[in-house]
């Protein structure tokens, strides 16, 4: 690696530090781009253009390929994330128990659409493919946190306190 | 390490076990975790100080019957209790040694009793963080036998006679799939672990890795000898978060243990596991795709042959198996294939975990011999649909299978009975429906499902599973015509013959088995503007004022 220069790290800010513990732990190999990407979106939350820009030089791979990885899979945002994030689980067992509803609910009351995040960055509303908690369908992701057979009441009763913050 | 070390850490942990007087095995998989085990499990263990007896407290993975969560086990009597708070605590802790706590206690006997537990022999027994528990309960036993005692051709001839079907969904059989890696010729060959459990409503996967992570890493690396591989890699979803540290930490502690790593047990076979994180893509759980996605790439798939068994992963021969269908290998090896094949139906042996789910009275996993009637799954272990309605359909194989009707309840469950019934075995997921779901928004959905999660690169499969979007939704909102019906069945066929991959060739499953079985509710939506479950909301036909 010593002949090949890395570039400049986009800023100060020390999480950039963990980004290229990543790729230094992987030996700056090409296949580390998801892996890496996951790295500066659990980091930094999202991924945005100087993310990928640095990532894609400091791993050697085309730009294009390093944008197209982080638009293909589902689990990168190329935006921040609200402040809070409640996310409905839209599986098929989650379907099968309203969770369509939950989702028509909650973009009511936010004003918003499912992948997007109110305009006071309080609240991001996402939806989920599964998250495995099945059995207690309909599931909701409260900041990350589980919450099972939900209803519609329970769901907005959170929201408004996050919205009142 | 050798199996005399091996046993000598199982007696270990049977020792430290023995100056306990009780044993409490709280589940803290995921269902349970939500509905507040941690706080149970901390009562417990302030219950159990208070009280002066000598509880062990053990933190499990799922023991199946979430529906009933939060869940305990009390041993010796294996005492199962059900939707326990920390409330509760003292009592429990009062009554080990006398009568079980009489409201808590759960008539699930029916539910277990027609239950065979192989894959899942160790769920809700084993602390899975604990490479000790698991070595006491016979881990690693079929690993190092196979290190000092067979021959790689020998270990693929086990697994062959077992007759063991790949358990990701298409029922591969795994000996041949064993057999072809291992002939393949290349100094450098790999084995991946398909943990990319994407098909919406199937959680068994994420229940393995997460309650029995050294069943996976087990099996994985007897595949290693046996097909002369030196690395592998587990392919997980990040969706899973606890699921990537379990096997984080149990791929240290066998490491630490000599189990993984050069020259295992003195012998010359050196093997190694790396994790890598899916990022949300259904098509990735297609080898091809898949290994794509673990060479950084995006998940598209490529056609076949070349199969991954000659050229996979950076092109190299690469054997790539479900989570399940390697945590039965040690099993396999331990009992032998005939023991295997001893359970199941005439072509499908052994045992298949389901996640069971929906209109249903006892969610959760559950773990049957193959060839069971899935009237005995619905009725008996799922204890029926709750709630006064009545029985639709069970829908098997997620977003690539079909919907099975009440009139076919009687047949066995295999990988071809399901196949016949115009669905498939899939990973295992069972989403139970009763009458207040309506099977053309159940199609819709799925079409959906697989309409946002084409990869986009053949185009039948891009642009079909798009237009029988249109044509459902417009079915759905009452606006289609009989013609739009027999363009839906053309397209059907389009995509299902002339897609790249099994995403896009088995998209129409779900459309195609419920207008097999339900097209009175496709012609009811159409021809007289009614949905007969009340689930879709019809456009109202905009009146002409004169």
């Amino acid at each position: 690696m010593s002949a090949l220069t890395s570039p400049p790290l986009p800023s100060d800010d020390k999480r950039w530090k963990i980004v290229n513990g990543t790729m230094r732990k992987n030996g700056y190999a090409r296949h580390a781009l998801i892996e890496t990407l996951h790295t500066v979106q659990s980091s930094f939350g999202y991924l945005d253009d100087d993310a990928i820009r640095f990532v894609a030089r400091s791993l050697r791979v085309p730009l294009s390929q390093a944008y197209g990885v982080a638009t293909f899979y589902h689990y990168f945002s190329l935006k921040p994330p609200g402040k809070h994030t409640v996310t409905v689980c839209a599986g098929t067992a989650c379907y099968i128990k309203g969770a369509d509803k939950l989702i028509a609910a909650a973009e009511k009351r936010l004003g918003i659409q499912q992948g997007q995040t109110t305009s006071d960055g309080q609240v991001s509303l996402m939806t989920a493919r599964c998250v495995g908690a099945c059995s207690r369908a309909p599931v909701l992701l409260c900041d990350g946190e589980v919450s099972g057979e939900m209803s519609r009441e329970q769901m907005i009763e959170q929201l408004e306190r996050w919205t009142v913050e | 390490m050798n199996i005399e070390e091996l046993e000598q850490i199982a007696e270990g942990v049977r020792q430290e076990n023995a100056q306990y007087d009780y044993e409490v095995n709280v589940c803290m998989d995921l269902a349970c975790a939500s509905q507040g085990a941690d706080k149970l499990r901390e009562a417990l263990v302030q219950a159990a100080e208070a009280s002066g007896k000598k509880v062990l407290i053990r933190r499990t993975g799922c023991m199946g019957p979430c529906s009933h969560g939060p869940l305990i086990r009390v041993d010796h009597a294996d005492t199962l209790y059900r939707k326990v708070n920390a409330g509760h605590a003292e009592s429990i802790v009062n009554s080990l040694g006398g009568e079980p706590v009489p409201e808590l206690q759960c008539d699930l006997n029916e539910h277990f009793g027609s239950q065979v537990r192989v894959v899942l022999e160790n769920a809700g027994y084993i602390d899975p963080e604990k490479i000790e528990d698991y070595i006491a309960r016979d881990g690693y036993k079929a690993l190092l036998t196979v290190l000092t005692e067979m021959t790689p051709a020998g270990v693929v001839h086990r697994i062959t006679e077992s007759k063991l079907r790949g358990r990701g969904g298409a029922g591969y059989p795994t000996g041949l799939k064993w057999g072809t890696v291992a002939k393949a010729s290349g100094d450098m060959k790999y084995v991946v672990c398909n943990g990319d459990e994407g098909d919406p409503g199937a959680f068994m996967d994420r229940s393995v890795m997460e309650g029995d992570p050294h069943r996976v890493i087990e099996g994985m690396a007897i595949a290693g000898y046996a097909v002369g591989a030196k690395k592998g890699f587990i392919y997980v979803r990040a969706e899973y978060p606890v699921a990537v540290s379990r096997l984080t930490t149990a791929l240290r502690e066998a490491r630490r243990r000599g189990l993984l790593g050069n020259d295992i047990c003195g012998t010359p076979f050196s093997f190694d596991i790396e994790i890598r994180l899916g990022a949300g893509a259904f098509v990735c759980g297609e080898e091809t795709a898949l290994i794509a996605s673990i060479e950084g790439k995006r998940g598209t798939p490529k056609p076949r042959p070349p199969y991954p068994a000659v050229s996979g992963l950076w092109s190299k021969p690469t054997l790539i198996n479900n989570v399940e269908t390697f945590a039965n290998i040690a099993p396999i090896i331990r009992n032998g294939g005939k023991w295997f094949a001893n359970m199941g139906s005439e072509r499908s042996k052994g045992t298949k975990v389901f996640a069971l789910t929906g209109r249903i009275s006892n969610t959760g996993l559950i773990e049957v011999p193959l060839g069971i009637k899935l009237r005995k799954i619905i009725e008996v272990i799922g204890g029926g649909v709750p709630g006064g309605h009545t029985f639709k359909a069970v829908q098997t194989g997620g977003p690539s299978g079909g919907c099975i009707p009440a009139e076919m309840l009687d047949i066995g469950v295999s990988y071809d009975a399901l196949m016949a019934a115009g669905s498939i075995m899939g990973s295992g997921g069972m989403i139970v429906m009763d009458d207040t779901s309506c099977m053309v928004n159940v199609a819709r959905f799925f079409i959906e499902f697989c309409m946002t999660e084409s990869c986009g690169k053949c185009i039948p499969c891009r642009a079909g599973t798009a237009q029988m979007y249109t044509l459902l939704t417009r079915i759905c909102n009452g606006t289609a015509t009989m013609d739009d019906l027999e363009l839906l069945e053309n397209l059907c066929s389009t995509v299902k013959e002339a897609s790249l991959c099994g995403l896009g060739q088995t998209a129409p499953n779900p459309v195609l088995s419920t207008l097999k079985y339900f097209r009175n509710e496709y012609i009811e939506h159409i021809v007289n503007k009614r949905c007969p479950a009340g689930v879709c909301s019809m456009e109202t036909p905009v009146e002409v004022l004169a």
